[in-house]
C-alpha cells in the first residue's frame, strides 16, 4: 500500500458465532476472529523479518525448563487444561498448545523459526498462552463460528480432503459452508495460509477463565508480526 | 463422590422458581434438560477444581512426582483421539471420577514425599550431632527436597588418622560427575 492510498478500515477482533447447543452447554467458550493483511511481498514461507526472528529468540531464551514445569499452574494454561478435560481431551495425552511448545522447546533446545506465519502464531502463543490459528482469508466463506460436526462431514471444502470424514458431534471451527478445523486440532489443508496468501483470517478460542484481553492481545500480536514489511 | 448435595440444592431452587412462573407453559422434558445441564455444569466445576489441584501438586513436587506417573496413558488414548466434543453426563462423570482417582494418587505420593524428606532431615541432624555413629553414611540432597546432585557424607577427618582416632565429620560433596 502506497502512502497516497486512502487508509483501509482497521480490522478489529470480532466474536464468532456459536451453535445454539454450544452456547447453552459451554457458555464460556468463544471464538474471536481478526483479519490481517500480509504487508511484505516475499512468500509467507520465506524467512521471517529480523524483528520477528529477534522476538522469537528472546522468547526462546526466556522460556526455560523451569517454566515448562510450572506452566500448568499459570492461570491461562491452567484454564486450557481444564477446558480440554471438559471436552473429552486428556491434556496429559493430547497436550495443550502451550505445553506442546514447552516440550518442543526442551527437546529442540529452542524455539526455531519456521516462516512468518508459524513464527507469528508461536510468538503470540508463548507470550500470552493463547493459541491462534491462521486461515487463508480467500478460502473462508462468511463469518467463522463453532459448531459440532455432522456424521461423515469432511474437514474442508475440497472433495479430496484427506482429513475427513469426521464423526458426528466433534467440535469444529466452521464457516458458512464447511468445517475448517477441528477445535485445538489441525486446519483443513485447503484452507491453511500458504506462501502466496495475501490476507489471513486469524482466530483464537477463548475458554472459561481466560480474559478476553489475553485473547485479543494474542491476535493483535500475530497481526503486528504479519504486517511487518 | 456424590452429586446429591449440589443437585438437591439446585432442585429446590428450581422448585421455588417454578412456582413463580407458569409451570404449565414449560414441558417436563424442558425441566429435565435444564436440570441435566446444570448437573453437567457442576461436574465441569469439579473437574476444573481437581485439575487445578493435581497441577499444583505436580508443579510443587516436580521432579519427585512427575506428570508421567499416570497409570497408563495408552488406555486413555483411544478415547482421547476421538477429538473434542460435548460430553454427556455419564462421560463427564467418568472424567471427574478418573481425575479424582488420579488426584488422590498424587496427594498420596506428595504426602509420602513430605514424610521421606522429613525423615531425611532428621537423619541429617543426627549425622551432624553424632557423626561417629553414622560412619560413611551418605544422604543425597535430593532426599532433603533440594535441587542438585550434592551428597552429605560422614567421612573421617584427616583420612586414615581420623578413622583410627575416631574423628568423624559431615561433609557436603558436590556429587556431580
Amino acid at each position: 500500500m502506497s502512502g497516497d492510498d486512502a487508509p483501509e478500515p482497521e480490522s478489529k477482533p470480532e466474536l464468532g458465532w456459536r451453535a445454539r447447543e454450544i452456547e447453552r452447554e459451554l457458555p464460556g467458550l468463544g471464538l474471536i476472529v481478526m483479519q490481517a493483511r500480509i504487508a511484505r511481498a516475499a512468500s509467507l514461507n520465506a524467512r521471517s523479518p529480523a524483528g520477528v526472528e529477534d522476538r522469537l529468540r528472546e522468547l526462546s531464551n526466556r522460556f526455560r525448563g523451569a517454566r515448562a514445569v510450572t506452566l500448568r499452574r499459570e492461570p491461562v494454561p491452567a484454564a486450557y487444561r481444564a477446558f480440554f478435560r471438559h471436552v473429552g481431551l486428556d491434556p496429559d495425552v493430547v497436550r495443550t498448545p502451550i505445553e506442546a511448545v514447552a516440550l518442543e522447546r526442551m527437546l529442540r533446545g529452542g524455539l526455531h523459526s519456521g516462516g512468518l506465519i508459524e513464527d507469528s502464531l508461536l510468538i503470540a502463543l508463548v507470550d500470552t498462552g493463547v493459541p491462534v490459528w491462521a486461515l487463508d482469508a480467500a478460502a473462508v466463506d462468511g463469518p467463522l463460528g463453532i459448531r459440532t460436526s455432522v456424521e461423515g462431514e469432511p474437514l474442508g471444502r475440497s472433495p479430496r480432503a484427506a482429513e475427513g470424514p469426521l464423526p458426528a458431534g466433534r467440535l469444529v471451527v466452521a464457516d458458512a459452508s464447511a468445517a475448517l478445523a477441528m477445535m485445538f486440532g489441525g486446519l483443513a489443508a485447503d484452507h491453511e495460509a500458504k506462501g502466496g496468501t495475501a490476507e489471513v483470517t486469524l482466530f483464537a478460542i477463548k475458554v472459561p477463565g481466560v480474559p478476553s484481553l489475553y485473547v485479543e492481545e494474542a491476535l493483535w500480536m500475530c497481526r503486528a508480526a504479519l504486517e511487518q514489511p | 463422590m456424590t452429586q446429591s448435595g449440589p443437585v438437591m440444592e439446585r432442585t429446590h431452587e428450581w422448585e421455588r422458581g417454578r412456582s413463580a412462573i407458569d409451570v404449565g407453559a414449560v414441558s417436563a422434558d424442558a425441566w429435565v434438560e435444564v436440570a441435566e445441564r446444570d448437573v453437567r455444569e457442576t461436574l465441569r466445576g469439579q473437574i476444573a477444581r481437581l485439575e487445578r489441584e493435581s497441577s499444583a501438586i505436580v508443579a510443587d513436587a516436580f521432579p519427585h512426582i512427575s506428570p508421567a506417573d499416570r497409570p497408563d496413558p495408552r488406555e486413555l488414548r483411544d478415547e482421547v483421539v476421538a477429538g473434542p466434543r460435548l460430553l454427556t453426563f455419564a462421560e463427564l462423570e467418568r472424567v471427574r471420577d478418573r481425575l479424582a482417582g488420579h488426584t488422590q494418587d498424587l496427594r498420596r505420593l506428595a504426602a509420602e514425599r513430605v514424610e521421606h524428606e522429613r525423615r531425611a532431615h532428621e537423619r541429617l541432624e543426627a549425622m551432624k550431632l553424632e557423626p561417629g555413629r553414622y560412619k560413611f553414611a551418605r544422604l543425597p540432597v535430593r532426599d532433603l527436597g533440594e535441587g542438585g546432585c550434592g551428597v552429605w557424607e560422614v567421612r573421617p577427618r584427616l583420612g586414615l588418622i581420623g578413622m583410627l582416632s575416631g574423628w568423624w565429620q559431615v561433609k557436603l560433596s558436590s556429587g556431580c560427575p
